[in-house]
């Protein structure tokens, strides 16, 4: 309780600090002015088709991404796994990539994140038609092994394919991962799709829980392996084919919130996903103030930013944990 | 009143039956040990009497649905999993989640259950003892108290007492017979033939899939079925606490 309130303190100052943080100089009484009076046109214009959009998806883009985090690494028993994992980010990423390169993403606004999330679902498919009704987790990770190499390689094809360098750094741009220039539109197409996935994945506590003794005891406690399992991969594509839609690709997310947040939930999965999914807004809110005040002037990446601290974090885990890998 | 029964419980690998037309029930009242080689199929027997491996055949269990069947068997797998730094308190109350509707939190019955578990094991000193960070046999004892807590009328057990000390042995063969006692029934796979017969008030004897001997102990563990099953000469001696067998050679 007291690590939701303090998790729920920090995002609201983060989520403040978000909409007063941008280059328009606008001053404190300036924002709050245009935000609930809508004083001033410029000012209003500002906080509330720019500022505020990106920090609400911020927030929902990070909650996705903690919670998918925490659910994966629960259902797998695997503080490695992350959603990019199982070839989901992977194969939404493809699919925004297509659309962008055949020019469909220009066309029809809706076209870019229809596609990734098109991609999510065809990952997911792939996922269950591989790892079987009776697959276990090994098969899971080596089928989203798998779905991720050939994303990735699918998505290296229409870059070399690609017919003008402009169109080739536009995908490479929009393949780093950014809440910039994002609109409430952004937030209506995602928000449907996370709700869901919301729900699908915060449903899972208990059967998570159980499943820290195995998939055969969890199975003779009553959890029905198979549906917590399909449960679980429509609600991580919900969930992060709507992020990678709206955000791009911004990876360790997953990975870094349920793991330091572990020891302070008394490391029960189902008191994990409440709290990655705060911790993971914030984190994600956190990131993108950052990206606006390191560099102001040269509009650093969301995902590389959190690649940077995410990767070295990675290999530390990997580190720590090398000798329980086999 | 029978718990468990099994008809004709077949198991396949390919061509080859690792469980081979086995029929038998479980009674409430019995300790049940299941012994046999390695490789006879007692885990698979287990797995398929609780549905976790796919069987022709019948079993009672695995018709059940999840929800029935967890409040009708508890089981313990061989490998012992844990696979987060929890509470040991925190583990054992797992086993309540069958008996919990969706969204409650545990009660006074339930309460009641984790500690009778806690304590049945000795583990009253080791409630917020990370689970983890305890010994391999610690851990085991933990596993089955969380099976206990699930009070259920039927435990499944599969080589609950290898790697537990001499002690402990003993301590958790008492525990099952305890239980039976009670009423309740476990089926127990084990190795030590000693403790099988000191413990358990009936011995089922696998061989390559089939049963070969199912009846009182002291009617399985003659010289002849385990020389044709194990392959070894047994010494026997009767004492006070009850038989005492030891495999003196391979045959």
């Amino acid at each position: 309780m007291l690590l939701r309130i303090w998790l729920l303190t920090t995002l609201v100052i983060l989520f403040a600090l978000s909409v007063l943080t941008g280059p328009a100089g606008l001053t404190l009484v300036d924002t709050v002015r245009a935000l609930f009076l809508g004083q001033g046109e410029a000012a209003t214009l500002v906080m509330r088709e720019i500022r505020l959009p990106r920090a609400i998806l911020g927030v929902m883009v990070g909650a996705s991404l903690g919670l998918s985090g925490a659910a994966m690494q629960g259902y797998l028993r695997n503080p490695l796994a992350e959603p990019g994992l199982i070839g989901v980010s992977g194969s939404a990423a493809l699919g925004a990539v297509i659309v962008l390169q055949t020019g469909l993403a220009a066309a029809w606004w809706l076209a870019l994140p229809m596609a990734a999330l098109g991609g999510a679902l065809a990952a997911v498919m792939l996922i269950l038609l591989l790892a079987g009704p009776r697959g276990s987790s090994l098969t899971l990770i080596l089928a989203g092994i798998a779905i991720s190499a050939l994303a990735g390689a699918m998505t290296t094809l229409v870059l070399n394919l690609s017919p003008n360098p402009f169109a080739a750094s536009e995908v490479v741009f929009w393949m780093m991962g950014s809440l910039s220039d994002r609109s409430f539109d952004h937030v209506w197409i995602a928000l449907p799709f996370m709700i869901i996935g919301w729900v699908l994945l915060l449903s899972l506590g208990r059967p998570l829980d159980v499943l820290t003794l195995g998939e055969d005891a969890a199975a003779t406690m009553g959890v029905e392996t198979r549906r917590v399992r399909m449960v679980m991969v429509l609600g991580i594509a919900a969930c992060v084919g709507a992020a990678t839609a709206v955000a791009g690709a911004i990876g360790f997310v997953g990975l870094v919130v349920p793991h330091v947040l572990r020891p302070f939930v008394g490391a029960r999965p189902s008191a994990l996903l409440w709290a990655s999914a705060l911790g993971g807004a914030a984190m994600v809110l956190a990131a993108d103030l950052a990206v606006r005040l390191i560099l102001p002037d040269r509009d650093l990446k969301l995902g590389v930013l959190m690649a940077i601290i995410g990767a070295p974090f990675f290999l530390h885990l990997i580190y720590k944990t090398r000798g329980e890998l086999r | 009143m029978t718990l468990l029964s099994l008809d004709n419980l077949t198991v396949r690998r390919g061509e080859c039956p690792v469980v081979d037309h086995v029929s038998l029930s479980v009674h409430a009242g019995e300790c049940v040990g299941l012994i046999g080689p390695n490789g006879a199929g007692k885990t698979t027997l287990l797995r398929a009497a609780l549905g976790l491996e796919p069987f022709s055949g019948a079993s009672s269990l695995a018709s059940l649905s999840a929800a029935e069947r967890a409040r009708a068997a508890a089981f313990l797998p061989q490998a012992r999993q844990i696979a987060w730094p929890m509470a040991v308190e925190t583990l054992v109350a797992l086993g309540r989640v069958p008996h919990l509707p969706r969204g409650s939190t545990p009660g006074a019955v339930d309460r009641a259950a984790i500690d009778d578990a806690l304590h049945r094991l000795g583990l009253d000193g080791f409630r917020q003892r990370i689970a983890t960070q305890l010994s391999g046999g610690e851990q085991g004892r933990v596993l089955i108290a969380r099976a206990l807590a699930q009070q259920t009328p039927l435990l499944l057990a599969d080589e609950p007492i290898a790697g537990l000390d001499p002690a402990q042995q003993i301590a958790t063969m008492q525990v099952f017979s305890g239980l039976a006692q009670e009423g309740r029934a476990v089926v127990v796979s084990l190795h030590d033939l000693g403790l099988a017969a000191r413990h358990c008030t009936r011995l089922i004897l696998m061989h390559q899939g089939r049963l070969v001997a199912d009846g009182a102990p002291d009617d399985v563990l003659t010289a002849d079925l385990m020389a044709q099953v194990f392959g070894i000469s047994i010494w026997r001696q009767d004492s006070p606490l009850g038989p005492v067998l030891q495999p003196m050679g391979v045959l």
